[in-house]
């Protein structure tokens, strides 16, 4: 079977996500880069399937030239192939994105074939527009559920599990199929050395995106209220567990 | 007629946040208008007369009778078609984002996620959520229609009586609609879920393995509470993620949490930020957790959470 998987290059803050002066980006310039933790856990599952099922795995992102690591990433734990859609600034527009993504698959497939899975997160890490997957999903006129946290392949359909408020629902779905995932699903592996050694000779694709501007355009990041607390110190080490047995009475706690 | 509100529910049980939704929606224009997916959604006209539609657009088809998001995504957009709204608003939640992804693709729309303020003029200035709610995002919408969540928590929802009209609104739903609808459900068994719990004893990566989560374990029981963690901890897979606290887990609001070993990176720390009252027990004075807690306590817990399990053991006599 041959699976793709969609990522997006985001920055890894920290105590505090800091904005540059003009106010329109994350300050990244002390900060490492990382793929969104549910895309994470998609790149996992892709490599999973391939692994019980055989075929093919590949993973695509847009974003600026650095994204690069994000796919080689991808690749050091087993993906077979990377596609990059090169953009100039950090990301586009939800719209944008989505039809880059979609027009970049119908290249591929109509070159190689139909994937018969497509992978999503459920949101991505840094924007959380949850529309990506989507708006590709009913361009391409596959069925997709979003928030996956278990996906079994049975033939030409699978079944995908998913989490609520009231229990776990299942879905059946007919192949070709796309899911949103979630963390969770899955516990990502490492990669090994040999892996990381690997993924430096993978040749990455390049495709030009193509996409008109959406309707919804960032003007700029606004930091939310930080929330200030006087912190009350109960003491040091074990002998503060008086202190704090008061406090859960004193909270009400432990009654 | 200008804007709509899709009610969120599950099997006739209403969300909460639709309520907010309705609270939001009154804030854009005085005239609101709801609509309700499915004939389990039959019974809300009242409360949602009450807290402020005056008409409530009721949909019914075989195909909403249990969630689906493609059928539910679809009804939408052919109520946008035949009501002819100015904006649609749904609740923030995986749900109500998901449908509104599915309609706004079906209307070729932008769709705004997690709205937290609107000034409404020809085109829309938006304040939404980033980062789960560790930044915010100033955006346009320019849109014939507007289509936005409301970020659950923005607006309070409150009775604002309206005359709550009911008028039945069909839509045709392809039957092929039907391959993505539930086929299997299984209840969550009763009891108390990290969301819910009255007192998370959080761990992170300081707890060290997963045996070493027992005197957590141990003290959360004693507490009524259940044991939560970090994504350090489920990353080296010492807990399940159902454990998680953060952005892509659990969002808690415990009356405490007591976060050991945990530097309260932005990740996590939107995740715990509704508790009411946090005690950090750490080694660094100067972590994160410990400089935004209610309180701390300076030290390793490895020793620090079995001396108050002693403790409330020396109190009780238990
Ligand atoms: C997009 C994204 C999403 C994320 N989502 C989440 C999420 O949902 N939830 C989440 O938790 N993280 C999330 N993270 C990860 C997050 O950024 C942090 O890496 C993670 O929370 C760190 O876990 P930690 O605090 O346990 O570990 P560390 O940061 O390593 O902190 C360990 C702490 O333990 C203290 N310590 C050390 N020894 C002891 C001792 N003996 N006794 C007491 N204290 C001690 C240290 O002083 C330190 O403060 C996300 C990251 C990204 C990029
Ligand atoms: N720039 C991008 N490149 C590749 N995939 C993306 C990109 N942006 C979003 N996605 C995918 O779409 C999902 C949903 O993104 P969003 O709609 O931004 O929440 C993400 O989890 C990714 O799988």
């Amino acid at each position: 079977m041959k699976v793709l998987v969609c990522v997006k290059r985001v920055p890894a803050p920290g105590a505090r996500i800091n904005i540059t002066a003009d106010g329109l980006a994350v300050d990244t310039a002390y900060l490492a880069f990382t793929t969104s933790p549910h895309e994470e856990c998609a790149v996992e599952e892709a490599v999973q399937l391939i692994e019980r099922h055989g075929g093919e795995s590949t993973v695509l992102t847009l974003g600026p030239a650095e994204a690069d690591e994000q796919l080689r990433y991808a690749a050091s734990i087993g993906v077979n192939k990377a596609v990059l859609l090169p953009i100039d600034s950090a990301e586009w527009d939800p719209q944008r994105t989505a039809a880059a993504i979609t027009s970049a698959i119908q290249g591929i497939e109509a070159a190689d074939g139909p994937f018969d899975v497509i992978l999503f997160g459920n949101e991505s890490a840094d924007a959380g527009n949850f529309q990506v997957g989507v708006r590709v999903a009913y361009a391409l006129a596959r069925p997709i559920v979003n928030g996956i946290k278990g996906i079994e392949i049975d033939g030409d359909s699978l079944k995908a599990r998913r989490e609520s408020d009231a229990g776990v629902e299942v879905y059946a779905l007919r192949m070709p199929a796309v899911l949103g995932v979630k963390e969770g699903i899955n516990l990502p592996r490492y990669p090994t050395l040999k892996g990381r050694l690997g993924s430096k000779k993978i040749e990455v694709g390049q495709v030009v995106p193509q996409g008109v501007l959406g309707g919804q355009q960032m003007v700029s990041l606004v930091q939310s209220a930080e929330q200030v607390s006087q912190t009350i110190m109960l003491g040091n080490g074990p002998e503060a567990a008086p202190a704090v047995v008061d406090l859960l009475e004193e909270l009400g706690i432990l009654k | 007629m200008t804007v709509l509100v899709v009610i969120e529910h599950d099997r006739g049980a209403l969300g909460p946040a639709s309520l907010e939704a309705l609270a939001a929606a009154r804030t854009i224009d005085p005239v609101v208008h709801a609509l309700t997916l499915g004939s389990a959604a039959d019974g809300f006209a009242t409360d949602l007369a009450a807290h402020g539609a005056t008409v409530v657009h009721q949909v019914h088809h075989d195909l909403l009778a249990d969630f689906g998001p493609e059928a539910w995504g679809e009804a939408v957009a052919q109520a946008v078609r035949a009501l002819q709204p100015d904006s649609v608003l749904a609740c923030g939640t995986d749900r109500g984002n998901e449908v509104m992804a599915q309609a706004a693709a079906r209307l070729d729309l932008p769709f705004v996620a997690n709205v937290v303020s609107v000034s409404a003029a020809d085109v829309w200035d938006i304040t939404r959520v980033r980062w789960g709610g560790s930044l915010l995002e100033a955006c346009t919408l320019s849109a014939a229609t507007k289509l936005l969540t409301v970020s659950h928590h923005a607006f309070e929802a409150g009775e604002s009586p309206a005359a709550g009209a009911t008028s039945s609104l069909s839509v045709e739903l392809d039957p092929s609609l039907a391959r993505t609808v539930v086929v299997q459900r299984v209840e969550r068994a009763a009891g108390v879920t990290l969301a819910t719990a009255p007192v998370v004893v959080g761990g992170g990566r300081a707890v060290g393995s997963a045996e070493a989560f027992a005197p957590l374990e141990e003290l959360a029981a004693l507490l009524g509470g259940v044991v939560g963690c970090s994504r350090a901890v489920t990353n080296n897979g010492w807990r399940n993620h159902t454990d998680q606290v953060g952005q892509t887990g659990t969002r808690i609001a415990p009356d405490l949490y007591m976060a050991c070993g945990i530097s309260g990176a932005i990740q996590h720390w939107v995740g715990a930020m509704a508790s009411k009252k946090i005690l950090a027990i750490n080694t660094d004075p100067e972590a994160n957790m410990v400089t935004k807690a209610d309180y701390a306590v300076i030290g390793d817990l490895h020793k620090v959470v079995p001396a108050i399990t002693a403790e409330i053991r020396r109190r009780r006599g238990v």
